[in-house]
Parts: C-alpha cells; sequence; structure tokens
C-alpha cells in the first residue's frame, strides 16, 4: 500500500464525533416480501478538523447517504447521532451546497443570504452586516442586488456558499458542487475553499463533500470514503497523508489516483493493501441472488469508440490514463468500461484495461460485422436479452409487452433502475437488431416478422 | 440643448411621481368610500327584485356593484385554492381523494349550483341583502376556483427536489417556506389562471344576476341584469351601452391589472437564464415609480414578518431539521382525526342516501327525456368543438406564421376569451328570434361564442412555436400542401391545440346550460338538450332533475377527460412536443 494513504484509524474514537451514523440502511419495501436494498448497514463518523469526501460510482448512494447524515432523510434501520443525541431531535447545525445551486430565483443574492438567517431570527441590521461580510469573503462584493439569473455558474455557486456559510456550520455538507460548473471555475473554486479552511476564515468544523471526480477527493480531502453498490456499502475509508497543497502531477497524487481507480474498478475484490476491518466477510449482497445482472448504461457507439482507442494504444492502458485522455469521470467511463467487460469484449486487471480477441476483432469490423458481434456476445452474456428474443421468437404474433420484463426485473431493482434497465436493454437490442421496440405502444417487435411472415405465405402459396 | 434636456428630466423626475403618488392616494379614499356605500347596501333589508333602470347614468353604479362582486369572489377563491391546495400537497392520506374530488367539482357547470348555494345563503342570513348577495358571489367562487387549486396544488407538487432540500437544512418554517418559496415558484401559474378565472367569473356573474327559481324571482342591480332586462324589454341603446361597458372593463382589467401582474411575475420565472423576450407594461413601469407604491407596502410587511419571524425562531419546532421523505411513513391516525373522518363519512354518507331518496322521484318519462338531452347536447358540444377547430385551425396558422400579425392578433384574442359569452347571449337571441330561427341551431351559435377564442389563441401560440428551420426544411424539400400540414403543422400544433380544445370543451358544457334555455318576457325559447333541462329544473324548483341532469353532465365529461382528452395530452406531451 501506498505511503500516501493509511486506513483510517478514526473509527475507534467515537467520543468527539460531531456526526456518527450507526448501521444506518437505506431500503425500500416492496408489495411482494421483497425489498430493494439501496445501503446496507454502515457506520461511519465525522469528526472535526477533517475534509471528508465521499467517492463512488452512480447507483452507490452517495447521495442517499448525505441526506441520512444531515437528517433529509430518514435511515429504514440504524441511527444517526448528533454530539451523541439522536438527530431527530437535536438541534443541528449544518449546511449543504448543492449541485444545482437551489438557489430562489426571486430573491436577489442578498436576499438568499440573507435568507436562512432569517430562519433563525437574527435582527434584521446583524442579518445585514453577516451577510454582507460573507458576500465579500466569497468574492462577490458588489453583487448584492443582482438576481441570480444575472450571474455566471460559478457565482452562482459563491452565492451557494456564501448562504451555506453565513450560518457558522459545524459541519459543511457539499453534494457534488463543482459537477455543473466548468473545468477552470471549479479548479478556481476548489482552490479557494481550500485557501477558507486552511485559514480558518470559516468557523466550519468539518467539510463532508460528495463526488465522483476521483482527482476532485485527493486534492481536497483528509480522508476518502469508497462506496461500492449493489447494495451501497463502504468499500474503503483511508486517510490522505499528502501535504496541502497538493500537485496532480507529483507521484504519490497520482499513485493515489491510481489506486482509487484500482478500487472502482474491481468491485467484486476487496481493495488491496487496505486491510478490510469493516467487511471481514464476502461483501455484502442483497438478500436474494441476483439473477439479472446490472446493464451499465452505456450505448453501443461508446464501447465501440472505447474499443478503438484502446486498440490505438497498442490494446492495453490505464483506465486512469484513458479516463484522463478522454477528460471523462468515472462516471462517464465505467458504465462503457463494464459494459465492454460484460460483454467480454474486455478485461480489468489491477487498473489496467486490456482489449480480448473479440473485443478486437469488434473494434477492427466495419458496422454490419460489428453488429452481428455485438449480437453475439449480447445474446451470450445478457440473460434480459436473451430472454427477450426467446419471448420473440416463441410467440406466434411476435410482439411482447415492455411490461411483461419490467415485472421480471423489478423484482430485483427498484422502480427508476427497472426503467433505465429496460432502456439500456431496449438501446442495446436494437443497435444489435435483436428487436424492434414500438415507443407509442410499448411493445417488442420482431425486427423480421413482417418480413418473415410475407415470405411464409409465399412458401405456403 | 443639454441643459433643456436635463430641466425635462428634473421636470419628469419630480412632478410624475408625485401626481402618481396623489393618484395612488386618491385611489385609496375612492375604495373606502365604496366599501363604505357597498356595507350599507348589503346590511340593509332583502330586496330579491331590485329595480333596474335602463337609463346610461345607472350604468357606472351597476358596473361598480358587478365588480364588487366578482373581486370579493375572486379574492375567496384565492384564499380557499391556496388552502386547498396546500393540504392536498402535504396530506398523502388524503391527496388522492382531494385531487379527485377537484376533478369531479370542475366538470359540474357552474349554473347546477345556483339553486343550492343561493337558497342555502338566503336562508342562512335572513333579513339582510347580504344574504342574496352572498349566495351569488359564492356562484362566481365557484365558477373560479377549481382551475386555481389545481394550479397551487401542482406547482406545489413541482417544486424541484434540491430547493426543498435547501429549506428544510435552512430550517425554514412553514411560514418562511410559504413566502420564500411556494408561493413565489406558483406565482406565475395563479397570475395566468387567475386571468381564465376571472374570465370565468363574469360568464357566471351575467346569467346569476337575475334568475327565477320555483315561484321567486331574484334581480340584483348589476351588468347583468341591466343587459337582459334591458335584452328583454328590446330597448337596443340600452342593451349597445351595457354591452360597450362590458367590454371596456374587460379591456381595463387586462391592461390595468393582468398586464402589469404578468409582466412582475416574471421575476418568478424559474429559469437558470435570462430570456430575452419579456411582457412589459408601461402601467407597471409607471407605478414602481411611484415612492408611495414601491417603499410602503415593503415597509409595512417587514413590520408585520419581523416579529413573526422572531417568534418562530424562539420556538424549539423549527430549530429541528425534518426528514423530508417522513410523510411516507403511515403513522397512525390520532383520535381526532379520526373524529373527522367518522363524522364527515356519515354526513356525507346521509347526504348520498337523501339524494339517492329524492332521484327517486324521478318518473321514467323524465329519465327517457334527460337520457335524450345528454346525446343531444353532448353532440352539440362536440360539434362546437369541430366548427371552430375547423375555422380557427387554419386562421390561427396563418395569423401564427406572421409574426407581426401575431403579436397584435394574439393579446386581441385573449382579451376576446375574457369577454364573457353570456353577455353577447341577449344580443344573440334578439337576432335568432328576429330571423325566426330555433335554439337547436342556435345554441351551437351560442356555445361557439364561448369556446373559439381559447382554441384560436392557443394555435396562434402553437403555429409560433414551431421553429422556423423546420418551415425552411419543408420549403427546401418542396413538401406539398398536403405534406406540410400533416408533416409539419398539425404535429407541430397538436398540444397547443388540445391544451385549447380541453378549455374550450369545458366552457361548452359550461355554455349549454344558457344556451339550451332562454326565458324572454312574454315565451320561453327551448330545445332539448341536458342543459336545458337543468335551467328548467331551476325556474320550476324540480331539483331531483337538476341533481340528474347534474350528475349526467359531470359524468359525461369526466369520461370524456378520463378516455379522451388525458390520452391526447399524454401523447401531445411525449411524441408531440417540440424540445428546443
Amino acid at each position: 500500500m501506498q505511503a500516501a494513504a493509511v486506513q483510517n484509524p478514526a473509527e475507534g474514537v467515537k467520543t468527539d464525533a460531531i456526526i456518527r451514523a450507526e448501521k444506518i440502511e437505506k431500503y425500500y419495501e416492496q408489495p411482494s416480501e421483497n425489498r430493494i436494498q439501496v445501503i446496507s448497514a454502515t457506520d461511519l463518523s465525522i469528526v472535526p478538523g477533517e475534509i471528508v469526501a465521499l467517492l463512488g460510482p452512480s447507483g452507490s448512494g452517495k447521495s442517499t447517504m448525505l441526506r441520512m447524515l444531515t437528517g433529509l432523510s430518514r435511515p429504514s434501520a440504524g441511527q444517526v447521532f448528533w454530539h451523541e443525541k439522536p438527530i431527530s431531535n437535536a438541534e443541528i447545525n449544518v449546511s449543504i451546497v448543492f449541485q444545482s445551486f437551489a438557489l430562489f430565483p426571486w430573491m436577489t443574492v442578498l436576499e438568499n443570504v440573507e435568507a436562512p438567517l432569517k430562519a433563525r431570527g437574527v435582527p434584521p441590521a446583524e442579518r445585514r452586516e453577516r451577510s454582507l461580510k460573507m458576500l465579500d469573503t466569497v468574492g462577490l462584493d458588489g453583487f448584492e442586488a443582482a438576481y441570480p439569473k444575472e450571474l455566471s455558474g460559478g457565482m452562482r455557486q459563491r452565492v451557494g456558499f456564501a448562504r451555506a456559510l453565513v450560518v457558522e456550520p459545524e459541519v459543511l455538507f457539499m453534494d457534488e458542487p463543482f459537477s455543473a460548473l466548468d473545468v477552470l471555475t471549479a479548479e478556481n473554486l476548489r482552490s479557494e475553499l481550500l485557501e477558507l479552511w486552511a485559514k480558518k476564515t470559516m468557523p466550519t468544523k468539518s467539510v463532508f463533500i460528495v463526488t465522483h471526480n476521483i482527482e476532485e477527493a485527493v486534492l481536497l480531502a483528509d480522508r476518502i470514503i469508497v462506496l461500492g453498490r449493489n447494495p451501497g456499502h463502504i468499500r474503503t475509508d483511508f486517510r490522505v497523508q499528502i501535504l496541502q497543497p497538493r500537485d496532480r502531477k507529483a507521484e504519490p497524487f497520482t499513485q493515489l489516483v491510481d489506486y482509487i481507480y484500482k478500487v472502482l474498478t474491481r468491485p467484486d475484490v476487496a481493495p488491496a493493501g487496505v486491510p478490510d476491518h469493516q467487511h471481514p466477510g464476502p461483501r455484502p449482497r442483497d438478500q436474494r441472488q441476483m439473477r439479472y445482472q446490472m446493464l451499465p448504461h452505456a450505448r453501443p457507439g461508446g464501447i465501440a469508440g472505447l474499443l478503438e482507442l484502446l486498440l490505438d494504444k497498442g490494446g492495453r492502458d490505464d483506465i486512469y490514463r484513458l479516463a484522463d485522455d478522454l477528460a471523462f469521470e468515472i462516471d462517464d467511463l465505467l458504465p462503457i468500461v463494464d459494459a465492454a467487460q460484460l460483454l467480454g469484449f474486455l478485461k480489468v486487471e489491477e487498473g489496467d484495461a486490456s482489449i480480448t480477441e473479440p473485443g478486437a476483432e469488434y473494434a477492427n469490423s466495419e458496422i454490419l460485422r460489428q453488429k452481428e458481434l455485438f449480437r453475439d456476445a449480447a445474446l451470450g452474456n445478457v440473460l434480459l436479452l436473451r430472454q427477450i428474443r426467446r419471448a420473440l421468437e416463441s410467440k406466434s404474433d411476435h410482439t411482447v409487452p415492455e411490461e411483461f420484463f419490467l415485472d421480471m426485473i423489478d423484482e430485483q431493482f427498484s422502480d427508476e433502475e427497472s426503467h433505465r434497465q429496460m432502456e439500456t436493454a431496449i438501446n442495446w437490442g436494437r443497435y444489435a437488431e435483436l428487436f424492434d421496440f414500438d415507443a407509442a405502444r410499448r411493445r417488442f417487435v420482431m425486427p423480421d416478422a413482417l418480413e418473415e411472415e410475407a415470405s411464409a405465405n409465399e412458401d405456403a402459396g | 440643448m443639454k441643459l433643456n434636456a436635463l430641466a425635462r428630466t428634473l421636470v419628469t423626475a419630480r412632478t410624475w411621481p408625485f401626481i402618481i403618488d396623489v393618484g395612488v392616494a386618491a385611489c385609496a379614499l375612492a375604495v373606502f368610500f365604496s366599501f363604505v356605500s357597498t356595507g350599507e347596501y348589503w346590511m340593509g333589508k332583502p330586496v330579491p327584485v331590485v329595480p333596474i333602470s335602463h337609463s346610461m347614468t345607472a350604468l357606472p353604479a351597476y358596473a361598480f356593484f358587478s365588480m364588487v362582486r366578482i373581486a370579493i369572489a375572486y379574492c375567496l377563491s384565492l384564499t380557499f385554492a391556496v388552502a386547498y391546495g396546500y393540504t392536498a400537497a402535504y396530506n398523502p392520506r388524503v391527496e388522492a381523494w382531494m385531487i379527485a374530488v377537484l376533478d369531479i367539482l370542475q366538470s359540474i357547470p357552474v349554473l347546477s349550483f345556483l339553486p343550492p348555494v343561493v337558497l342555502a345563503m338566503v336562508a342562512l342570513i335572513p333579513g339582510h341583502q347580504m344574504g342574496i348577495e352572498l349566495g351569488v358571489i359564492l356562484l362566481i367562487f365557484t365558477g373560479q376556483v377549481w382551475n386555481l387549486a389545481f394550479s397551487f396544488y401542482s406547482s406545489l407538487k413541482s417544486i424541484p427536489r434540491e430547493m426543498l432540500e435547501a429549506s428544510r437544512i435552512y430550517r425554514y418554517s412553514a411560514w418562511q417556506r410559504f413566502w420564500q418559496l411556494e408561493m413565489p415558484y406558483a406565482a406565475i401559474g395563479l397570475v395566468w389562471n387567475s386571468i381564465v378565472s376571472v374570465a370565468g367569473g363574469w360568464f357566471a356573474l351575467m346569467a346569476c344576476e337575475m334568475f327565477t327559481m320555483g315561484t321567486r324571482n331574484f334581480q340584483l342591480p348589476g351588468l347583468g341584469s341591466y343587459l337582459q332586462t334591458a335584452a328583454d324589454s328590446g330597448d337596443e341603446r340600452a342593451l349597445v351601452a351595457g354591452f360597450a361597458v362590458v367590454i371596456l372593463i374587460v379591456v381595463a382589467i387586462d391592461q390595468l391589472v393582468w398586464r402589469p401582474l404578468i409582466a412582475w411575475s416574471d421575476k418568478f420565472k424559474f429559469e437558470q437564464v435570462e430570456a430575452t423576450e419579456r411582457v412589459t407594461s408601461p402601467i407597471l413601469t409607471l407605478l414602481r415609480r411611484s415612492k408611495l407604491f414601491t417603499s410602503l407596502p415593503g415597509q409595512l410587511w417587514a413590520r408585520i414578518e419581523e416579529p413573526i419571524y422572531e417568534r418562530i425562531a424562539r420556538s424549539r419546532r423549527f430549530r429541528i431539521v425534518k426528514p423530508l421523505d417522513d410523510g411516507a411513513r403511515r403513522a397512525g391516525l390520532s383520535p381526532a382525526l379520526w373524529t373527522i373522518a367518522v363524522v364527515g363519512l356519515t354526513v356525507v354518507g346521509w347526504g348520498a342516501l337523501q339524494a339517492v331518496m329524492m332521484l327517486r322521484t324521478v318518473t321514467w318519462p323524465e329519465l327517457q327525456l334527460l337520457l335524450e338531452g345528454a346525446g343531444a347536447t353532448f353532440l352539440r358540444v362536440n360539434a362546437s368543438l369541430l366548427i371552430s377547430a375547423l375555422w380557427t385551425i387554419p386562421l390561427g396558422v396563418a395569423i401564427g406564421f406572421n409574426p407581426r400579425l401575431a403579436r397584435f392578433v394574439q393579446p386581441l384574442a385573449q382579451i376576446l376569451a375574457s369577454v364573457p359569452a353570456t353577455a353577447f347571449f341577449p344580443i344573440l337571441l334578439i337576432g335568432l328570434v328576429k330571423l325566426g330561427g330555433g335554439l337547436g341551431v342556435g345554441s351551437i351559435a351560442l356555445m361557439l361564442l364561448g369556446t373559439q377564442w381559447y382554441i384560436l389563441f392557443n394555435v396562434i401560440a402553437g403555429a409560433m412555436s414551431i421553429p422556423s428551420d423546420l418551415r425552411e426544411v419543408a420549403s427546401l424539400y418542396r413538401f406539398t400542401r398536403w405534406q406540410r400540414w400533416t408533416r409539419l403543422i398539425l404535429p407541430g400544433i397538436f398540444p397547443y391545440l388540445i391544451t385549447g380544445m380541453v378549455t374550450a370543451s369545458g366552457g361548452a358544457w359550461n355554455a349549454s346550460v344558457f344556451a339550451e334555455y332562454s326565458r324572454m318576457p312574454d315565451r320561453t325559447l327551448q330545445t332539448i338538450g341536458l342543459g336545458s333541462q337543468i335551467s328548467a329544473a331551476t325556474d320550476s324548483g324540480r331539483f331531483p332533475i337538476l341533481l340528474l341532469a347534474t350528475i349526467f353532465i359531470s359524468l359525461m365529461v369526466v369520461t370524456m377527460n378520463r378516455l379522451v382528452w388525458r390520452r391526447l395530452y399524454r401523447l401531445a406531451e411525449t411524441r408531440y412536443k417540440l424540445e428546443g
């Protein structure tokens, strides 16, 4: 294991935690006795003096976790404590900076920042003074009377920060605060945040940031928690020992980023180098056997593109470097890698992706042959697609309603996820010409059903 | 030169706001006086039939009385709509019920409410003119409230999740959330629906200021009665004058109230970027220059709200962040709620039973007549929709494709839609009588008056929204006229057309009650139909028939909505949505 990271020892010290979650879970009850587990029992605590980053692929429940820790969402089981008092009746003092900024467009910048103070009954004069000072701190001096829609995205998020900090929160939560901004603006805001934190300009004792950007996490955090999915659980939780300011090009930095990529791309393997105290047994899975694979939401075109790029690089490359070359974040790249892996076009080992023989053939073929190869791979590896195709073949009119398959997979996925799964399946099936989909009637149709019928008639006649 | 310009700006900057201030103050005094005089009249002895003068000098007073009724009814509607929408949106236990109730009440023609509402109010407040007046006001209320309630409810439901979370995490009290998040978010919907509502209010007002119920006659001073009596006595000069006043009021309200409100509500638009084109209102600009107007309400409001915020902040309840997903948890009902639920159910059950008992008195021939009437009215409503669509689509598209014309015609169509069709009726009736035509065809013409404008201005809006590059593609590939219409124009205006048709169909059902039946001093004109049955039942006091006919109408409207309009709506939202 790298010197840059050390398995987090803080779990032992529980007394001075500001927020402590004890075995919190989130699940949704289904009408049948099944339930859909979003997050399995998890312990987590936030202690003073650290910036914590929560990393994970989409669907790992990062945002749900944040909402449970702030009291916005009640855990299905387990308990969250604020200074050792149950959060549901503690007077907590936290703020959230939102991805969409969540500013009120009908109020001026100043009114937006004053609003939380108003809610706390701060008298008008003091309210104004504190808000103006905070606007000054985040560099919005002179914009008090502007409306949010007149500002750029970066400026708006500054208002979001001012509103969050003006109440002097003990913990500042951030939900992907920079992901709606362009790269340069995000970089700028990040370094300003670090400056505020380092100079203790803000009275905040702890910062908790949810992100899917690995570099962002390594750049900012004192401690990184990586979540896995199906259901959400903590894969690893470690301290970052690199001194601030951190240099993206430095060896320890890139090593750590590489390490996190490895963890994220090998969901089945316990993180190497970090003895995993939390989950001694096999990683938590859903109670029932998973029948259907979770289809990664990637487009066939994206898969082909990735394979071609990999082929150009000699058939093997570091995933981190691939993401860097493409200027992709993990949420963009991982589904494509997962999909290629699922179809047997790609193998991932130790954070390196290498192309397989069918993968190379696929990347080198022209479009019609590509579809053929994709069709074989999909039928061989994806249960849902195989079932749809079989159902179409066996029915005399060669059409089946979407609902039929939705009913089968929603035993296993949440309602929303079932629909997304179906959407991806339709996308892949259409591309591979396994079936056609009539969107108006929501039915699967055999692509050549009509032609076949016609030819059958001819044969008969 | 420069000095001159400077002097001029100084003059305008000084004198104008002062004059406006004086004007605003004068308005306040006038409002006070009108309160006093209305109060005197209301608290006076009940006079069911107030004699109506045909003199022009009486018109301003009548207009005033009518407007007061509308204004009070509107304020009641707004309050009720907000309370109803709020309760429905935040109480998952009753939400589905409340929305279903809304859906059904919305489908009942306003005039069906007339006898029960007026009789109830007269009985509740005996000895004052207020009883009758409140009855009429409540009736106007029923014509205005449902779409407002629906608009507020759906606005509340569509507030983005992160905004709600922000209001929770920053510990907004319900009070602060209402004024800083919910009301602003719902404002635009409320303004637009208010325009429709008030138009609906005028529609009902024209008909219910003067009516007969069994042996009792009611006639209140107002524009509706004025028009009606003028038509009855054949006084054409008075008729034209009254009609001109109606149009004047509608235009004035549009210019003085709605346009400034629309322009003002622009700041509540939930958008990320600033729109390039917006509604402007000279009145609003003028008002914003008035010192009194811009500073006084704000200061007053601050006086009121500061102590409230302070008091709320002291209570412990609002210092705790409540989970957003708690609503999904089903806690047990409290005993108080149980009692309310049981009492409510008993009352509803008893009422329904009584109504059913009442219905038993309906004879078989009467029922047959009702069924025939249902068929006839159904055909008439759809015929009027079809005719409206047939002439408004080509015209609306032609106007919409010509931006300069559209800018001029669009507001005009909007105003025309606000002119109550019921005001036209007396005039049209005279014409019909002179021509010797019956109401069978005439009633379709009357329905058209109320419905076609909605379709027209929606079609214009739809045609304007078709992107010009699509139109260029159509001419580039030399689409035939047929192809242009079926591939480009009709799909392009489809969502707008459906919106217009839904509104129009509601209006047509509503209008059927007037259109199919008309009582004149010397004779009664009527044709077979559900609407005429309702009117006739009101006149003769046959409540079982009134009830049954109303049930038929709302059944048909609800079924049509569920089976036809809602499906078309969904189709419009999914397949025919033009996304920028």
